[in-house]
């Protein structure tokens, strides 16, 4: 078993209906249960969509990021996975793929 | 940061029925001119509630948590505005004096009062009723344009453009009429109808998914509930269509089949009806007594006979035909004494309710009814006539206006010939 690091990157829901937002929900919640089930949630919080960026040598400090709505990072998860690929299988149950949204799937390297 | 993170259970259709709740008040709050900004901050409150929401942290009380958030993005746009238009140094007190207002749209209270007050608006008698409808399922019921659209079978242009016509009547009022206008009083007429026309499409529509059609009726039922919570439009007609669609409504599960087709009323399996809500709608039914009866109550009271009776053998048909005399006494029309005939068969046999079809008023408003040659075509079935009642059953299968309506008549006819 290895650890993954789940980055959310996009995904919004304006189009949707509040009825769909609501079945957009338990669909997470759904995904989220089914990897607490099994042991393999770790962890994870969503993020806010502000923040502040320090930079460079000068350590200049800026507010950011403002990526495009489509790269900006809305959340984290930690899961275990037998490996890369299975970490990659259990993301795709991700409903954020639902809502044009993307799941980068990075090992967590061990020391 | 728990390992387990919680199941989201959320109340079904709470985001919904809280986008209709959070309308009615931002309309208070920012006026009917700003109707498109407010349904923005809904759709803003909503999107900023799954965010936050959906990796497991919902909180206790998820309607009370949208209420502040919405009030918040309310008073913040509201104090930018001030600051706009006003660089005053009593700015700061003024905007003091804002945050309580906007609470005060926020109360349960008004919450309520503001349903009912934006129900009054869409059901603007200037308005269509496909108009009054369209916009009470978009702004009190939290339906997107496309799940509007799928209700009606309608194509989500189509609603976009009566949605718009409905809006810009909305826009023009600088703010929406309290209940206790008299003038009102005569729209809570419009406003029931809209529900009637509402639940109908749920009941009798032609949707083919029953999960669809129950959700219709459920919000009708939702939201006439509400009008008994306001002493200006708790009146007994109110009651009586309260009583009418619960009645109605209680018989849904088993009126269709596996498959979406009919079950006719002798057939169904009275064990799948809706106990509770028919127990509602007679408590509801005998608060809405009124003298003379209205058509509604006298709809209702037939309802009651049908819900309530044992089995289709023992249902009191003498009292469903005699309601169904006042009934004619107040709309005379076709489909009425169409369904009177069919009850006086079960009283007098199936010949006099022949004779009784084939005299009936106004059959030729019946032509394209598919009801009628199928009425016809059962009774003559009953009459040991098959040739006959092939015939119309055809007929009938014609004229069929939904997939449900087709499979029942086909039906009717396999076991006509």
């Amino acid at each position: 078993m290895a650890d993954f690091l789940y980055v959310f990157r996009g995904g919004g829901y304006q189009q949707l209906s509040p009825e769909q937002m609501q079945k957009h929900m338990q669909a997470w919640g759904n995904w989220i249960g089914e990897l607490s089930k099994r042991g393999q949630y770790k962890g994870g919080d969503p993020l806010e969509a502000g923040g502040k960026q320090v930079k460079g040598k000068k350590k200049t400090v800026v507010d950011g990021p403002f990526a495009e709505a489509k790269d900006l990072v809305g959340g984290y998860l930690l899961v275990t996975a037998d490996n890369l690929d299975d970490a990659a299988e259990l993301a795709r149950g991700c409903p954020i793929l639902e809502v044009d949204g993307a799941v980068e799937v990075r090992p967590i390297r061990k020391m | 940061m728990s390992p387990a993170a919680p199941l989201a259970g959320l109340v079904d259709h709470l985001f919904r029925h809280e986008a209709g709740r959070l309308a009615a008040a931002l309309v208070r709050v920012l006026g009917p001119a700003n109707l498109d900004l407010a349904e923005d901050v809904v759709q803003e409150t909503l999107c900023h509630a799954l965010d936050v929401w959906k990796m497991g942290r919902v909180p206790d009380n998820p309607a009370a948590w949208l209420r502040a958030a919405a009030r918040n993005r309310a008073l913040d746009l509201l104090r930018r505005q001030r600051t706009r238009t006003r660089l005053l140094p009593e700015v700061s007190r003024l905007q003091d004096e804002l945050a309580p207002a906007v609470d005060a749209a926020f109360t349960e209270d008004a919450l309520r009062e503001e349903q009912l007050r934006m129900m009054f608006a869409c059901c603007d008698p200037r308005l269509q009723s496909p108009v009054q409808v369209a916009l009470v399922l978009k702004l009190l019921c939290g339906f997107g344009v496309g799940e509007v659209a799928q209700a009606f079978l309608a194509s989500p242009a189509a609603i976009e453009k009566r949605l718009a016509r409905g809006k810009a009547a909305l826009r023009r009022a600088r703010v929406l009429a309290d209940l206790a206008d008299p003038r009102l009083a005569r729209r809570l007429e419009a406003v029931l109808g809209a529900l009637y026309l509402l639940f109908n499409e749920g009941y009798h529509g032609a949707h083919p998914e029953l999960a669809v059609r129950a959700d219709l009726c459920a919000e009708a039922i939702r939201l006439a509930r509400l009008l008994t919570e306001n002493a200006a439009t708790a009146q007994p007609r109110t009651f009586a269509l309260l009583a009418l669609m619960c009645l109605h409504a209680a018989r849904l599960p088993g009126r269709l089949d596996a498959r979406g087709a009919l079950v006719p009323l002798e057939e169904q399996d009275r064990s799948a009806w809706d106990r509770a809500l028919a127990a509602e709608g007679a408590q509801w039914l005998s608060r809405a007594v009124s003298e003379p009866p209205t058509a509604l109550l006298l709809e209702a009271a037939i309802a009651a006979e049908h819900c309530f009776a044992p089995t289709f053998a023992e249902t009191d048909w003498k009292a469903i035909v005699a309601l169904y005399d006042a009934l004619y006494a107040q709309t005379p029309t076709p489909v009425v004494a169409l369904n009177r005939a069919i009850a006086l068969a079960q009283v007098q046999g199936p010949e006099r309710g022949l004779a009784e079809l084939r005299g009936l008023p106004g059959r030729d408003r019946l032509a394209r009814y598919p009801f009628y040659p199928a009425a016809l075509g059962e009774l003559h079935l009953r009459a040991g006539h098959a040739r006959e009642a092939a015939e119309e059953f055809r007929r009938a299968v014609r004229l069929a206006r939904s997939p449900a309506e087709r499979s029942y008549f086909q039906r009717k006819l396999a076991a006509a010939t």
